[in-house]
């Protein structure tokens, strides 16, 4: 049965706005395009910064990647606003559960001492690592040029403040008083293995590229350190009866594939784009890589002992592969 | 009654929200303070104690998102709504759709340099409590830019004037004054930024701007819009909190900041007013169902409602901003003044004016004893019997702009509204002018950077803007020449919604 109820319709005039008729021809088009095609100014800027006066408001100098089209950087996942929310309290929701979960049934009396302790020493204090990697990802959505970056470096600066706060969660729920979070500070400050990844993460910070902070934080520190944290340790932590902490940072693990895609997406597009930019971001990838890989090691010896080198050879042979699968060069042209 | 817990030490909420926030940051040792956060110095503000911050919101990320998850889908159900059964026919009049012309190519793209200032922000200030209210408003802000496009989306596709509010953003001539405005605030430092956006734009301007489009919207018929306006409505008033917040934290820091502070309040005062005499033309004569006058909202907005936050922030040295009294004064003129200079060069503009009808008359006259029927009325008649004979007049001439606030310089005299107000500063031998007080002292306190505006009818005659000729602008505008500009009546637009309501006439 088709139930047929009847409308007036009247003609649109036109289906889109200009500026996206103009690169998609003019029929509907989807709200990511809408939300995020040639929204930023481009032209006429009236006052040079105060706090840069040698650029444009938005400039495309900020990086020494250039593209004819910023965007092409567009998001695989097409977030906008609407959607971005829509995912992460979605996936949030899940975390949540698994939260109340754990503390009602006391799920973390299964985990073995040892193994809580050193929870609260490999997991806690990525807090801080989180809330870096969000001061990075806004060095994006300040600096970068054209909307497709700037919304989803905005969006991405949230989910690790968010998850920053998820695992400060995690803290709270292993000493409800907080302590444990303040002594993972210490720790974060202070304990010669974490030592190298903040030192290295701080020196992102003061980077003047924003592409090569993209490259350093998203693809070279994140892939030895989250593949360590939320791959390595979490199947070590099986043998400990450790399920409650792989269910209680299931958002990261949902997330980090969801992150890649578009991280993959930006490199790979900018790398295609001209052999320079191939070579500028492979060498930032190299460089990056095998400081954080290195940075890492120390951290894997604490939380795995023996096992450690082979955990910090995978995440390298995956920092190599996702490299070449991204069309960057192993090695610097001759 | 819940049972007390058994677990000691249990944390307060304020107490749990600092542990999950606060505690994020540390004094980095590898690299110096001041090199990863360069640009929270210069401007001169003392912060002694980041710690003194008080979050106005304690808002933690999974909260952010559930709450707007849950508003976009209803916000985007609504619009799926109208795009379905033709909402765009349940306006009053397709006149009312200058307002959101207006809006769409003026406000829609400051929300997404909004976006851009506070992630400016969001970043290089260095306590931690002030840099996430900055981000969660810089997503806020970036939310408004796409809804606004895609509530809007569906308007653009019936109507004109809507179609490359963008492209128009950075060239049309009026565009100028709400990019200028914006411009000048993000190239400033942080704090100056923020208390140029927070505060003096979204805390004590803000029902002046953003208020009355939603309201105009409710008024006409504009489901899409207002219902956009309503689910703003409480990121608007989280923002509201921080602009006061940040003054407050500023002021208590230290007393060297008093003055900066204050200079600052003077100085984006009077460019938030400068802007909203664009908002007042709306409000008075763009709206064919009317919420207040520009005078009415002038008085309940600003004279009373800033009046008592002015009276509320002298505790630490600070006066109401210098020249409200013009503003004052001006009130029962600004609109009338400014609509105007549309009419006059309609043809370069991607919306529609008209001279008001003679029940519009009537309620200006009413809202206006003092001013209309004296200044405008006759002028009007004028037009309008100009206009009858085949002789509607458009200014050919290109218009001198004030150089700080842009707009062409036809305000009068704060205290004599037949004379136009004409005021100069000469810096480095050239002679800079402006439309009154309140923008020279602008230009005269920061000469060096105000000299730097893109001044369209400067760039015209430069030969920056497409040719010599008007047509040749208007193509580099990217005006539908005949479409988006000139008269409503006898527009195509005018046309097609007569079509569209005929229906709707012969029932009645």
């Amino acid at each position: 049965m088709k139930l047929d109820i009847h409308t007036s319709s009247i003609e649109p005039r036109r289906q889109t706005y200009a500026h996206v008729a103009r690169r998609l021809g003019d029929r509907p088009a989807s709200r990511y395009d809408e939300a995020v095609l040639d929204v930023q100014a481009t032209a006429n800027f009236h006052y040079r910064p105060l706090w840069q006066p040698d650029r444009e408001i938005y400039d495309v100098r900020r990086t020494a990647v250039v593209l004819e089209d910023w965007y092409v950087l567009r998001d695989p996942r097409q977030l906008y606003y609407g959607t971005y929310n829509l995912s992460r309290a979605a996936m949030d929701q899940g975390t949540e559960r698994a939260l109340a979960f754990i503390e009602q049934r006391g799920l973390l009396a299964a985990v073995a001492p040892s193994w809580l302790a050193s929870v609260a020493s490999y997991l806690l204090p990525l807090r801080h690592y989180e809330w870096g990697a969000n001061m990075n990802a806004m060095t994006v959505a300040d600096y970068g040029y054209g909307t497709a970056i700037t919304s989803a470096a905005a969006f991405s600066a949230i989910d690790r403040l968010g998850m920053a706060q998820t695992l400060g969660k995690i803290g709270l729920l292993l000493d409800p008083t907080g302590d444990v979070l303040d002594r993972a500070k210490a720790s974060w400050l202070e304990a010669p293995f974490w030592q190298p990844i903040r030192h290295a993460l701080e020196d992102t910070f003061v980077l003047e590229d924003w592409f090569e902070a993209f490259v350093a934080q998203n693809v070279a520190l994140d892939g030895a350190v989250h593949g360590l944290v939320y791959r390595a340790f979490d199947r070590a932590g099986m043998d400990h009866g450790a399920a409650a902490i792989s269910m209680a940072t299931g958002f990261m693990t949902e997330w980090m594939p969801d992150h890649a895609r578009w991280v993959d997406a930006v490199v790979e597009k900018a790398a295609a784009a001209s052999p320079e930019n191939r070579a500028l971001l492979s060498g930032w990838a190299r460089k990056w890589s095998a400081r954080a890989v290195e940075a890492a090691r120390p951290l894997a010896e604490r939380v795995l002992g023996g096992d450690a080198a082979a955990a910090v050879d995978r995440v390298a042979a995956e920092a190599a592969d996702r490299a070449e699968r991204l069309g960057l060069e192993r090695e610097a042209a001759r | 009654m819940a049972a007390a817990t058994s677990a000691p030490r249990r944390l307060s909420l304020k107490r749990k929200y600092a542990m999950l926030t606060r505690g994020l940051g540390w004094e980095t040792t590898y690299q110096p303070m001041d090199k990863v956060y360069p640009f929270d110095r210069f401007e001169g503000i003392v912060i002694h104690d980041w710690d003194g911050w008080e979050d106005p919101f304690r808002l933690t990320v999974d909260a952010y998102w559930k709450y707007q998850a849950e508003k976009e889908r209803k916000l985007y159900a609504v619009m799926d709504s109208v795009a379905q059964n033709n909402g765009q026919l349940g306006i009053t009049d397709a006149r009312y759709l200058n307002a959101v012309k207006l809006f769409l190519t003026g406000v829609t793209p400051l929300e997404y340099a909004a976006h851009r200032g506070f992630a400016h922000a969001g970043r290089h200030l260095r306590g931690v409590g002030a840099r996430i209210a900055a981000q969660m408003q810089s997503l806020d802000e970036l939310r408004h830019a796409q809804t606004q496009i895609h509530t809007l989306s569906h308007y653009n596709k019936y109507f004109d004037g809507l179609h490359d509010f963008a492209h128009m953003h950075d060239r049309v001539w009026y565009l100028s004054v709400p990019k200028s405005f914006f411009d000048d605030a993000l190239t400033a430092g942080p704090f100056e930024f923020v208390t140029a956006i927070s505060f003096s734009f979204e805390y004590v301007l803000t029902n002046l701007l953003f208020v009355p489009f939603m309201s105009g919207a409710a008024f006409n018929g504009d489901m899409a819009t207002v219902t956009f306006g309503f689910s703003a409505q409480s990121d608007e008033s989280r923002h509201m909190t921080l602009g006061l917040e940040v003054v407050k934290f500023m002021l208590e820091q230290d007393p060297a900041n008093v003055p900066i502070v204050q200079r600052w309040l003077d100085k984006w005062f009077w460019r938030g007013y400068r802007l909203l005499s664009l908002v007042s033309a709306m409000m008075d004569y763009m709206l064919p169902k009317r919420v207040m006058s520009w005078a009415e909202a002038w008085e309940m907005y600003f004279e009373e409602s800033g009046g008592a936050l002015f009276a509320d922030l002298e505790r630490y040295g600070i006066r109401p901003p210098k020249h409200h009294d013009v503003a004052k004064k001006e009130k029962s003129r600004l609109s009338h003044e400014v609509w105007t200079i549309l009419y006059n060069y309609t043809h370069a503009a991607a919306f529609h004016t008209w001279v008001p009808s003679d029940d519009e008359m009537q309620w200006l006259s009413s809202k206006y004893p003092d001013t209309f029927d004296r200044l405008y009325r006759p002028r009007y008649r004028m037009w309008r019997e100009a206009a009858a004979r085949g002789e509607r007049f458009y200014n050919d001439a290109l218009p001198q702009l004030c150089n700080v606030c842009q707009i062409p310089m036809a305000f009068t005299e704060p205290d004599d509204p037949t004379k136009i107000a004409f005021r100069e500063s000469i810096w480095r031998g050239e002679r800079f002018h402006f439309c009154s007080d309140g923008c020279k002292d602008i230009f005269d306190d920061e000469p060096e950077k105000m000299s730097q505006s893109w001044l369209p009818v400067h760039q015209i005659f430069q030969g920056n803007c497409g040719g010599a000729s008007i047509e040749d602008v208007l193509r580099y505008y990217h005006l539908n020449i005949g479409a988006d500009n000139l008269d409503y009546e006898g527009s195509p637009e005018q046309e097609l919604w007569d079509a569209w309501t005929a229906d709707r006439r012969t029932a009645r």
